[in-house]
């Protein structure tokens, strides 16, 4: 098995903010990221894929067909967007990192048809990141 | 859930150490060790990688709290470790040589108590071209 990894950027906004706790506990439990404004962040999301070489093109899938997917699904999803408005499988949930990397996990992993994916990592700065692994896999 | 989520944390602190051990001769010391056995020691700008693992909480989307992770962190492994000489002021290594895998086993240790979710690895990271890792077994 060949794991082969795709790395993209985005921009966007957001902000932490549960409806069901009081002004303080949000503010309490979500720090700045409560700020009503929002704020942002450089995301970075590496995709792996995990597959066999195909013994005709040796590759595992076509790394300008993943481009295309993240494209399609990622960027023109989340670039440059605020997260918890624009965002509809973010809709009432808090985006942090780890739901934001659960979303995009869910996106790709149907979208996936040569090999299967392996690893979602998104980075919210150089010092946070999450990982989304099949269940079972790790 | 159909996937398994991690949270990653990376923190950073400068130690210094030597590594030496009085189990051989100074000879063999230098053939081990090299210029790591120079006996003022040297130091290196760690960088720790930590991951853990557990269910979001559904009010607040997270494996942990981020706060709560850092100040634990700061508490068992920075407070300890930064600015400090691992081999004369961390009890653990007295007598076990210093060398990164040690401190990956000992940072593991130190943080598996973490209350909010599992430490799935502890990563340490001596120069940009080393790193090592451990996950308790």
């Amino acid at each position: 098995m060949v794991l082969i990894t795709r790395k993209i950027e985005f921009s966007a906004s957001h902000l932490y903010h549960n409806p069901a706790l009081s002004p303080e506990e949000n503010r309490r439990v979500f720090g700045k990221c409560n700020n009503p404004h929002g704020h942002g962040h450089n995301y970075t999301l590496e995709v792996t894929v995990a597959g066999e070489p195909d013994p005709v093109t040796g590759m595992v899938l076509d790394l300008k067909e993943l481009k295309d997917i993240l494209e399609r699904e990622i960027m023109r999803r989340m670039d440059h967007r605020f997260l918890n408005y624009e965002v509809a499988e973010l809709k009432g949930q808090i985006p942090t990192c780890e739901n934001i990397a659960r979303v995009i996990w869910e996106l790709l992993d149907p979208k996936i048809t040569q090999g299967k994916l392996h690893r979602v990592r998104l980075y919210e700065s150089a010092d946070l990141f999450a990982d989304c692994y099949r269940n079972g896999a790790c | 859930m159909a996937m398994k989520i991690e949270l990653g944390r990376r923190y950073r602190f400068a130690a210094s150490h030597r590594l030496h051990t009085d189990k051989v001769s100074e000879e063999e010391n230098v053939r081990i060790f090299g210029k790591c056995a120079n006996p003022y020691g040297h130091g290196h700008n760690y960088v720790l990688e930590i991951s853990v693992s557990g269910d979001l909480d559904p009010a607040t989307g997270m494996i942990a709290n981020l706060a709560d992770l850092d100040s634990f962190v700061e508490r068992q492994v920075l407070e300890a470790f930064d600015h400090r000489s691992l081999n004369e002021d961390v009890p653990a290594f007295r007598e076990t040589v210093p060398t990164t895998e040690n401190l990956c086993i000992e940072i593991f240790e130190r943080l598996r108590s973490f209350p909010q979710a599992k430490l799935e690895r502890v990563r340490v990271q001596e120069t940009s071209n080393n790193s090592f890792e451990y996950s308790g077994g």
